[in-house]
């Protein structure tokens, strides 16, 4: 039997369930305060914005979302197979596609900025 | 030897939609795994952020606004509750992928796990200083 | 019911039974057993087949956690009728074959499938240079042996089977958690050299890949072998290989 090539999605599902152990829980707890109205000085948006406009704000911003997005998709895929669901490629795809084109999204806005 | 035997095995079938109910640890399990849909869901709130970021300072505070709406404090609650139950299930079982043997020895796996967390909170701390909260 | 140390208690217990010349599916039988206060599961069932049910069919050798034979599913939970103790149990005890396996007769599974699969991971040292006996034996250090010490406990009794949802999911194509898990034992063994061999098994669809990392086999293991941790570092393992092999075979173009 062949060897798989599930590595190359598994390897952005472990380092993006490691990101979003680290990471998830407090970017939650800013954009929950900004959604209560105590919006922190960080999210204001001359100070993000000046954040996103450096090399380092891009490139973080760049791993967490993109990270997050695959790690969740790679996850949710499994997640409907235990549900049932075996339409495998059929969900592959459609996960995928999102986390791609949340990717790509991530680098445009990240370029306007 | 088998033909002489009456062998007629009954195969046992694991319902595909209801497995997870047969024991407590598969329900654990499930709900480490659904995590993923609101960390996703999270993460394309994160992805309007910075297109509103990208468009202006009025439309990225109209995003800020929108964020108030009772729905998404809702969310908010719910996700950050699933994400805390990510991050622990995660650094839980972390040693077992990542085991330290330094000579004869193999640090137990609290130590694994205990050194996540400490990292966790302070990262966490960093975060909310440098994002003005603290 | 209930009494001191020395005294029996009467343990209720509800035995799937499943005879395949005269069944069409198992079905529950119930006896009242006769226990001392320290028996195990595995006492009782002998006790039940001696006096009250010579019928019922299951497997069993050693009695004391080595031979694993009397692997079953006790409340639900895959056990070792002899780790068991009826003591720890209140009110019916149902007990059933292994889970995930085909029934052959009453508690008996069929072990074929697992037996192929071990086959299969090529458990045994491949040495990259075989020793002749004038040269001596393989040596090896108290480091060394720690690497994979953990993981030559198992004693193939089949409960992380029981206990792994994928398996019964995939209708047992997944290779399974015990031979994946000696797969790592030997790959991680300073005498072998045989891992290339062995990951064109484990390192496919139907192997490690097929594990989602529900824990559930290193929950039930009886021998604390963790075959979880063992699929684990096999699947990053696996994905260090893909990525070395695909993205460095462009760096030497």
């Amino acid at each position: 039997m062949a060897k798989s090539n599930k590595p190359i999605i598994w390897g952005t599902f472990a380092a993006g369930g490691t990101l979003t152990a680290f990471m998830t829980p407090v970017l939650i707890v800013l954009t929950l305060l900004a959604a209560t109205g105590h919006v922190p000085d960080m999210l204001g948006y001359e100070n993000l914005h000046a954040f996103a406009a450096g090399w380092f704000g891009k490139l973080s911003i760049f791993i967490v979302i993109f990270l997050s997005l695959w790690g969740s998709a790679h996850r949710l895929r499994i997640t409907f197979f235990d549900f049932g669901v075996r339409a495998d490629t059929l969900v592959a795809i459609a996960v995928y596609t999102i986390a791609g084109l949340g990717s790509i999204a991530t680098v445009v806005y990240l370029l306007r900025i | 030897m088998g033909e002489k035997m009456s062998r007629r095995p009954y195969v046992q079938e694991l319902s595909r939609t209801t497995w997870y109910f047969k024991q407590p640890r598969y329900m654990r399990y499930m709900a480490r795994e659904v995590t993923c849909i609101f960390i996703g869901a999270y993460t394309l709130i994160l992805l309007v952020a910075l297109l509103r970021l990208s468009q202006g300072q009025a439309q990225y505070e109209g995003f800020l606004a929108a964020l108030q709406q009772p729905g998404s404090i809702v969310f908010h609650v719910v996700a950050l509750g699933f994400s805390l139950y990510n991050t622990f299930t995660w650094f839980n079982v972390a040693p077992k992928a990542l085991p330290i043997q330094i000579g004869e020895e193999i640090w137990p796996d609290s130590v694994v796990a205990i050194a996540h967390y400490v990292v966790w909170v302070v990262l966490s701390l960093v975060i909310l200083f440098w994002a003005g909260v603290i | 019911m209930t009494g001191d140390r020395l005294s029996a208690l009467q343990v209720e217990l509800e035995i799937l039974r499943y005879n395949p010349e005269t069944d069409t599916e198992p079905r529950f039988q119930r006896y009242s057993v006769p226990c001392k206060n320290e028996w195990c599961i595995l006492d009782a069932l002998n006790y039940l087949k001696d006096h009250l049910d010579p019928t019922l069919a299951f497997r069993w050798s050693c009695h004391m956690q080595v031979c694993g034979s009397c692997g079953m599913m006790i409340n639900g939970e895959p056990k070792l009728a002899c780790k068991a103790f009826v003591r720890d149990y209140t009110g019916v005890i149902r007990v059933e074959p292994l889970a995930h396996f085909p029934i052959e007769r009453d508690l008996v599974s069929v072990a074929d499938d697992f037996m192929d699969k071990l086959k299969r991971v090529k458990p045994y040292l491949i040495p990259a240079k075989k020793r002749s006996i004038e040269e001596g034996e393989y040596r090896q250090t108290p480091a060394q042996l720690t690497r994979y010490r953990k993981y030559s406990m198992c004693i193939n009794c089949m409960l992380c089977y029981a206990a792994c949802p994928e398996y019964g999911l995939t209708k047992s194509k997944f290779i399974g958690p015990a031979a994946i898990t000696l797969a790592h034992r030997y790959n991680q063994d300073s005498r072998d050299d045989g891992r290339d061999e062995r990951q064109e098994e484990i390192a496919t669809n139907e192997g490690v890949w097929e594990c989602t990392f529900v824990g559930a086999c290193s929950d039930v293991c009886p021998k604390h072998v963790d075959p979880a941790s063992a699929l684990q570092q096999v699947k990053i393992a696996s994905t260090v290989d893909w990525y070395l092999e695909h993205f460095m075979s462009w760096v030497k173009k």
